[in-house]
């Protein structure tokens, strides 16, 4: 990506951004509300620089947390998605499971997994698997149904078993609807690692939030919050680039590239 | 049809022929009737024939020289041996200094030769092509049957052609076959006599202008 085609793309969101921020700095400086109501972006920008000792300790638990999470959910997504596809009676026994798990809300299920896995990074792990297989599972499913029908009659005629229509055709075809699921997954990872911080914690920007709030210091929510959105915008654009890595025979991506 | 023969199948859109294609690969199993290759019936049995489906159909995460070979990769020839067979014939089928290219790379004459050289790599003595030539424009096209009858002189298999084109089949065939609007019986025959290699200027002989209006007239009904 050029200088000039990474500004045109970024110019609006920054535009954007920076309108927002200003207008919120305005409001403080004009309605003067309580520090421990609505901080300044000013404010926060101190508050940000006055817990940067505190942070990286945090930040690093629930970084990997994220990740670890992730990568359990969207090797089990990926799995669940080939077995539902191969296997008819499994979509049928599966499903329904699957988007039960959806439907418990995390906060209720977080303490449940504190009581049965402890204070440590695994009960965390477990939640942000659960909330991000399921995107990965429904996206990679549709990819590997929604092949073109008459590619795989042309394997087939050649003759190859179901294992080898999966590996020659399925499989990386789904590629990019996996990538799809997974961004989608990278979104809410560092979210669902806060949440089941906020349960019980030693480390992480969920027990940073939770000292915070018991200490009303709104400007240092503020400080985290920042940061979670900073550090999922990453995961999302990492995962943007893994999915172009992982399909270099996409001319149009290199296309896009050019001015 | 007899060995090495090229013989094809003229009808109209959906009276199907593409459909009678699938059974002969194996991969369709029709409600009734008989399909036999060689003697033995392929029914329900695919790798018997080489299938060329009318849509090129290349997958898109291959490079060209993988695409090709994926037949032999499918029937279990090493990678490397597949290739060492498969480069050779590229220069053949037009494609040399694009083995490394991806098919969304090529144009479509180009992915169509590579379509067809992945069905002559396939080793079998029967080629099932379906409409190979159909989304190609009419330049192209005319180049196109002269390099075919060429690669298809050159090791001589039976090809079951199909396609609308009447000039096509002419131009190509050993034998014409027409076919009634859906559901498809055979009509007409035609026995295409000219010698090969043939010309582009047989499109103006006297025999091929007679055997075209009586295509069209067993098309026409
Ligand atoms: N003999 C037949 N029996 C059952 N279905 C047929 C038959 N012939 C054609 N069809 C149906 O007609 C449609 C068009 O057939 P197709 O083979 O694609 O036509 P073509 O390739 O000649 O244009 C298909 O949906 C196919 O299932
Ligand atoms: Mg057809």
């Amino acid at each position: 990506m050029t200088a000039v085609g990474g500004l045109r793309r970024w110019a609006p969101a920054t535009v954007l951004l920076v309108g927002l921020v200003g207008a919120w700095e305005l409001y403080v400086i004009l309605r003067r509300p309580a520090a421990y109501v609505l901080p300044s972006p000013g404010r926060i920008g101190e508050a940000f620089v006055e817990s940067w000792p505190l942070l990286p300790t945090h930040v690093a638990t629930t970084v990997a947390e994220a990740l670890v999470g992730l990568a359990i959910g969207a090797v089990a997504g990926a799995g669940l998605a080939v077995v539902i596809t191969a296997v008819p009676l499994a979509r049928r026994v599966l499903e329904p499971v699957l988007v039960a798990s959806q439907t418990v809300p995390m906060i209720v299920l977080a303490p449940l997994l504190v009581l049965w896995f402890g204070i440590g990074m695994s009960p965390k792990i477990i939640v942000v698997a659960l909330i991000t297989f399921f995107p990965v599972a429904v996206s990679t499913t549709s990819g590997l149904t929604g092949v073109d029908p008459d590619l795989v009659d042309l394997v087939r005629s050649m003759g190859a078993r179901p294992g080898q229509v999966l590996r020659t055709v399925r499989l990386p075809a789904a590629v990019p609807a996996f990538f799809a699921g997974l961004r989608i997954a990278a979104a809410y990872a560092v979210a669902g690692a806060v949440v089941a911080e906020y349960v019980v914690a030693q480390r992480g920007l969920g027990v940073f939030l939770e000292r915070s709030r018991r200490s009303f210091q709104v400007d240092r929510i503020f400080v985290a919050v920042v940061i979670i959105a900073a550090l999922s915008a990453a995961l999302f654009a990492a995962v943007g680039l893994a999915a172009r890595v992982a399909s270099p025979w996409h001319v149009t991506n290199k296309a896009e590239e050019a001015p | 049809m007899g060995p090495a023969e090229f013989v094809s199948l003229v009808g109209p859109s959906g009276c199907g022929k593409s459909t009678l294609l699938k059974v002969l690969a194996g991969v369709l199993v029709p409600t009734a009737g008989a399909a036999e290759v060689g003697g033995e019936t392929v029914i329900g049995r695919p790798g018997r024939t080489a299938y060329m489906p009318q849509k090129d159909l290349l997958l898109p995460w291959r490079r060209t020289l993988d695409n090709a070979t994926l037949g032999a990769e499918l029937h279990g020839t090493a990678p490397a041996e597949a290739r060492t067979r498969a480069v050779p014939l590229l220069e053949r089928f037009g494609l040399a200094g694009f083995e490394r290219a991806w098919p969304e790379e090529l144009s479509g004459g180009m992915r169509q030769r590579v379509a067809l050289l992945r069905t002559f790599l396939l080793d079998r003595q029967v080629l099932l092509l379906d409409e190979p030539f159909g989304a190609l424009d009419a330049i192209t096209r005319r180049r196109m049957y002269a390099w075919l009858e060429t690669v298809w002189l050159h090791d001589r298999r039976s090809v079951l052609f199909v396609t609308h084109d009447v000039e096509e089949a002419l131009t190509l065939s050993d034998r014409v076959h027409v076919l009634s609007p859906r559901p498809g019986r055979v009509v007409d025959t035609v026995e295409v006599g000219f010698p090969r290699p043939r010309t582009a200027d047989l499109i103006g002989d006297a025999a091929f202008v007679r055997m075209r209006r009586r295509v069209l007239a067993a098309l026409g009904g």
